[in-house]
């Protein structure tokens, strides 16, 4: 009997790096790390569509990938212009020092 | 057998790149982190015949996405005293809380999930089903998704046109 890697397995290891990916959201206080943290949980979800699609035979897994994908590089895009705005005017990248808003 | 062993390999190494991303003091070594895990996530595309996925992985994400981090990192610098003063209280406990509560219910799911809503349990009757060639992916992207992909083109403009707005040093007004 041979060892299968059957969908749940991609789908646990999703599961575990989206939640790696969740801790560093709640740990980490400098905004580019809670970014790949964010990077990180997309892929985990990106992981399950994969596998999902494979193994009900379709391939809008893959497609919904391709639009998480796009998604994904225009969020980096604007928060990493976002992130550079905020530190040229603060001179930190430290989320705990952006509390202004708090009412 | 085969894809049993690059699963635990690329498993492992996706790991440790993401247990990186969340301890790494350095920035630039978090970064590494994440691409680590990429690289290992389009491995895993690719042994689910994602084929046109996974190379974009490697050329948006482990490309261009990373080299924009990585500037950005250039631009903030590396070397900046992370304050980890806890500003909610019991923040770092809950944290735990909420990871061991994640966890168990994982393990649950795994112990006790059988998949059920899955037909097939393993690989599908028929691969050819799944193989995401470029080809493939092209046709059902133009022809049933071809309005959602009309609508990713109009995102991208507007955070392209916002990334600049955001970008620019000439100041309006001078405002504060």
């Amino acid at each position: 009997m041979s060892l299968v890697v059957t969908p749940g397995w991609y789908m646990t290891l999703a599961a575990i790096l989206f939640v790696i990916g969740a801790v560093g959201i709640l740990t980490r206080r400098n905004a580019l790390v809670m970014f790949m943290s964010i990077e990180l949980m997309l892929n985990a979800v990106n992981l399950t569509f994969i596998a999902a699609g494979r193994a009900i035979g379709s391939l809008d897994g893959q497609l919904a990938v391709f639009f998480v994908l796009v998604v994904a590089a225009a969020e980096v895009v604007v928060g990493l212009a976002i992130i550079v705005a905020i530190f040229r005017r603060r001179q930190s990248a430290s989320v705990d020092e952006l509390a202004d808003m708090k009412g | 057998m085969l894809e049993l062993i690059i699963f635990v390999l690329m498993a492992a190494a996706a790991l440790a790149g993401a247990v990186a991303v969340v301890r790494a003091r350095n920035t630039v070594y978090a970064a590494m982190g994440l691409l680590a895990t990429l690289l290992a996530m389009a491995v895993l595309y690719v042994v689910q015949l994602a084929h046109m996925v996974a190379a974009v992985q490697v050329i948006v994400y482990a490309g261009a996405v990373m080299t924009l981090f990585l500037f950005v990192i250039m631009l903030v610098g590396v070397d900046r005293h992370e304050d980890t003063r806890e500003t909610i209280p019991h923040q770092r406990r809950m944290t735990i809380g909420l990871v061991v509560v994640l966890l168990l219910v994982i393990g649950f799911v795994v112990v006790n999930g059988s998949f059920d809503w899955i037909p097939v349990v393993g690989a599908p009757a028929d691969p050819q089903l799944t193989n995401g060639t470029v080809q493939r992916v092209a046709e059902e992207l133009f022809t049933g998704w071809v309005l959602a992909f009309e609508a990713t083109a109009l995102l991208l403009t507007i955070a392209a046109v916002g990334a600049i707005a955001l970008a620019s040093t000439r100041r309006r007004r001078e405002e504060s």
